[in-house]
């Protein structure tokens, strides 16, 4: 197991909060809050170890651009590819802009 | 199933834990108790190089049955095999305790538990098996009042200590995915040797724990189809019966003739089973 944190620039603070996915084999639990600066601040916690390099990657491609909104984004990974990170981070960016 | 039918049905089995309550409970009157952004985690996960989830993967739903007041316990299967720690135990425990509380100050609240769990989370040990004990007392304790209802849909079913609380349950529902046993064929095979069972064949898992098998023995009150809608509608004619005149538990002497008489120097056939017991033994 193994703890990663990130900071990206973002839009507006969110507004409400919104779930993704569970903890299940190859699967990952995606918790979004609002922030109060403009950061998107991400707390990973993954069952497997020496991948730093590889979130951080996709990190910088999902959040490149300061369009997102402000949030404080916790994963909960056991063992998701990179695909399927992305899928939950997206289905919980939409659930959030749904609850508007 | 023919294939329209197949297509135009919503799949319980394939739903996770959040939207099964939402599926059971009136629509609209879902409201989520120690939600996962109150981050009620397990504290012991972590400390063995595990990750966790935010709500131990058990949802504690409030909401509506029926417009009467309920409360449904869901359990995440995909998560650590929906396995019980000290978190998840005492989230259903506490529930099902201020249920009871709920009915001594007048208001009616039912309950709902849908286990998909292989039983106690052996990294927690004692503390899993402590909290199981407490939701067999407290479903003891409700089902006085009014009915509990449990749920084994699967695929994971329902195993272990956990086994025991859905047997005190005042009506069971099954699908036919449903698995429901006190040890899993693995620990069997483990224990008795592959002569006993052979957990590899899954014909005579589901021949001999399965939720039709289970419905025909007796040992289950409802066979349903894995439908949500149909899910719901079932659990809505248990509640609409109210609490059946004995419980399976308190019927015990009826299980127990049939038990006497099995040969266990070999392994039952499910043929046996079911004319051994059958459904008159059922709520």
């Amino acid at each position: 197991m193994q703890t990663l944190a990130f900071t990206f620039p973002a839009a507006a603070p969110a507004h409400g909060r919104a779930l993704a996915g569970v903890v299940a084999s190859g699967d990952l639990e995606v918790l979004l809050e609002p922030a109060a600066d403009r950061h998107i601040s991400i707390e990973v916690t993954t069952s497997v170890e020496g991948m730093e390099r590889t979130w951080a990657a996709l990190f910088a491609r999902l959040f490149a651009e300061p369009t997102r909104p402000a949030v404080r984004l916790q994963i909960n990974d056991s063992g998701a590819t990179p695909g399927v990170v992305s899928l939950r981070i997206a289905q919980a960016f939409d659930a959030l802009a749904q609850e508007h | 199933m023919d294939a329209q039918r197949l297509l135009a049905r919503r799949s319980f089995t394939e739903l996770h834990a959040r939207a099964r309550a939402q599926a059971l409970l009136d629509p609209g009157s879902f409201r989520e108790l120690i939600d996962p952004f109150e981050r009620l985690a397990s504290p012991w996960l972590p400390r063995q190089g595990i990750v966790t989830q935010a709500d131990d993967g058990l949802v504690v739903a409030r909401g509506l049955l029926d417009g009467n007041p309920a409360v449904v316990l869901a359990i995440e299967g995909a998560f650590q095999g929906g396995s019980m720690g000290e978190v998840s135990a005492a989230k259903i425990a506490g529930s099902l305790e201020l249920a009871a509380e709920d009915n001594r100050q007048g208001i009616p609240t039912r309950a709902a538990i849908v286990f998909e769990t292989g039983g106690v989370r052996l990294q927690e040990a004692n503390l899993g098996l402590a909290g199981i004990a407490e939701i067999q007392a407290a479903i003891v304790d409700l089902r006085r009042y009014q009915p509990v209802a449990g749920i084994v849909a699967g695929p994971v079913g329902c195993y272990g200590g956990m086994s025991i609380a859905a047997g005190l349950c005042s009506y069971l529902l099954v699908t036919r995915e449903a698995r429901l046993g006190l040890n899993g064929p693995a620990v069997i095979e483990q224990e008795a040797g592959i002569a006993e069972f052979d957990s590899r064949d899954r014909a005579t898992i589901w021949g001999l724990s399965g939720g039709e098998q289970r419905y025909r023995s007796g040992l289950a009150d409802r066979y349903v189809e894995d439908d949500a809608a149909q899910i719901r509608q079932a659990l809505l004619v248990c509640m609409r019966a109210g609490r059946p005149g004995r419980c399976r538990s308190e019927r015990h002497d009826a299980f127990l003739p049939p038990l006497s008489q099995a040969d266990g120097a070999r392994p039952a056939e499910p043929a046996e089973v079911i004319a051994a017991f059958g459904e008159e033994l059922r709520a």
